[in-house]
């Protein structure tokens, strides 16, 4: 018997349990990566010695492995003094990771905006905080949602990885399942459908988003 | 980055890989730590070319391909981009054999990462392809070519120039992915590092060297790439056509 159903269903529960630990990592990482994104981005267009400093990072982390990443803040930073949770380690690591890649995104979005606006808000004799926030971030915004949409499913999809440092994440729960009853073939390929069923829907949630934002900028 | 800025990186990156491999402390890590590097990187460049093949084939086949064709490439797209690339690697690893297919571990991470990363290059290639004018298959209308002799001929090497640097990111990504082989037992770059780590705790060292190693592949990719993006985009005219 290749497919055995009762024990499909045995093991579905404990499965939407981790699920929910894989979205809760998903959301706290995609937080963080939107926070130190756009911290990132205003770092780098402030000047061009930041700006450069700021770039060689950014690089440093986009070029180098995910896993690796999440090894050295897991394994190496408790040699610094500073030793944390497994899944707090995981979701900075995926937080770091995708805020770089942010704040690609978010540059791209602010250079976007015409230079006449901050112009028109230096006429207006706003002050340099008030322009960006009420008047620069809010029209940058909007065109990258579907970008940022694309990463969000990104990191979820990073998010198996946690299981390399033991966070009870579906992966891990289905690795453990499978090692109890040496039956690999139910809980791997319940993983990858549930993560295919929450790929498409989220992709599609993003996509209802992104058209209600175009119909409010278009008004 | 300019390639400028990027050099300057390799470089430092580098020397200082060079500085550590004669201190003490680091050497000792170096050789297993090289010998996984090799692996990792015949895995990528496997990885990379299955990849190649398996983007443009999917990307034509869903942009011209018979209907049956297109669902298959529409289906392989949807499933392998849809899904974790470690699930899928697990899948063909732990799963295939219980279907009575057993596969050697080098095969199923060359098989897994090249899957992953060609279903996202056949939307690449479909949009490099797509990003060619118009009036170009216009032209080749006229001038009486079939639609395969203007697509050899004229769209996909004009098409393979905007392809570059998507390509190029996509290769960093899958050389970031050879990582997850460690995980199927595989002693690449990072499985070795976490043998090491694991026996003799030293973890600094050990993973300062390893992320310092992917970032001069990674940055050997990116200079290539932008390099071979320039001697392509010879002689191609600059700028959006009317």
């Amino acid at each position: 018997m290749i497919w055995d159903w009762d024990y499909t269903f045995e093991i579905l529960p404990v499965l939407a349990q981790a699920a929910i630990v894989t979205i809760e990592a998903t959301a706290i990482g995609f937080v963080i990566a939107l926070v130190l994104g756009l911290f990132l981005a205003i770092l780098r267009m402030s000047g061009p010695k930041t700006g450069w400093c700021v770039s060689v990072f950014i690089e440093c982390i986009r070029s180098t492995p995910l896993l690796i990443q999440i090894f050295f803040l897991y394994f190496v930073f408790p040699s610094f003094g500073i030793t944390l949770d497994a899944f707090v380690a995981g979701v900075i690591a995926l937080g770091l990771h995708y805020g770089c890649y942010c704040a690609e995104v978010y540059r791209a979005g602010l250079e976007g905006v015409h230079r006449g606006q901050w112009e028109a808000c230096t006429a207006l004799n706003l002050s340099s905080l008030t322009t960006f926030k009420n008047i620069i971030l809010p029209q940058a915004i909007p065109p990258i949602v579907p970008v940022l949409g694309n990463y969000l499913v990104a990191l979820f999809k990073e998010t198996p990885l946690l299981s390399a440092i033991a966070v009870m994440e579906m992966m891990q729960t289905a690795k453990i399942l499978g090692s109890e009853t040496f039956r690999y073939t139910e809980p791997i390929t319940l993983v990858g459908i549930a993560f295919l069923i929450m790929s498409l829907v989220s992709a599609a949630l993003i996509r209802i988003v992104e058209r209600r934002l175009n119909l409010r900028s278009a008004k | 980055m300019g390639t400028f800025s990027l050099s300057v990186m390799l470089v430092g990156a580098v020397i200082t890989l060079a500085a550590l491999a004669t201190s003490h402390t680091f050497s000792v890590f170096f050789p297993g730590l090289l010998e996984g590097a090799w692996l990792t990187v015949q895995i990528a460049v496997c990885g990379s070319l299955l990849a190649v093949v398996m983007g443009t084939v999917s990307g034509l086949a869903k942009l011209y391909g018979p209907r049956p064709l297109r669902w298959l490439a529409v289906t392989y797209i949807e499933i392998f981009r849809g899904t974790s690339a470690l699930v899928q690697l697990f899948w063909l690893f732990f799963a295939l054999p219980l279907f009575g297919i057993s596969l050697e571990p080098f095969t199923v991470a060359v098989l897994g990462l090249g899957l992953n990363v060609g279903a996202y290059g056949a939307e690449v290639v479909r949009g490099a392809v797509q990003s060619v004018s118009r009036s170009q298959w216009e032209a080749t209308i006229a001038l009486n070519m079939t639609r395969l002799q203007a697509l050899r001929r004229i769209i996909l090497p004009q098409a393979f120039i905007a392809m570059i640097p998507p390509w190029g990111n996509l290769f960093i990504e899958l050389l970031k992915s050879t990582a997850l082989v460690s995980l199927i037992t595989l002693s690449d770059l990072a499985f070795k590092a976490q043998e090491m780590n694991q026996t003799t705790m030293r973890t600094i060292p050990i993973f300062t060297l390893v992320l310092l190693m992917y970032l001069v592949m990674s940055l050997c990719i990116t200079i290539g790439m932008k390099r071979l993006e320039k001697t392509a985009a010879k002689g191609m005219p600059r700028g959006r056509s009317v």
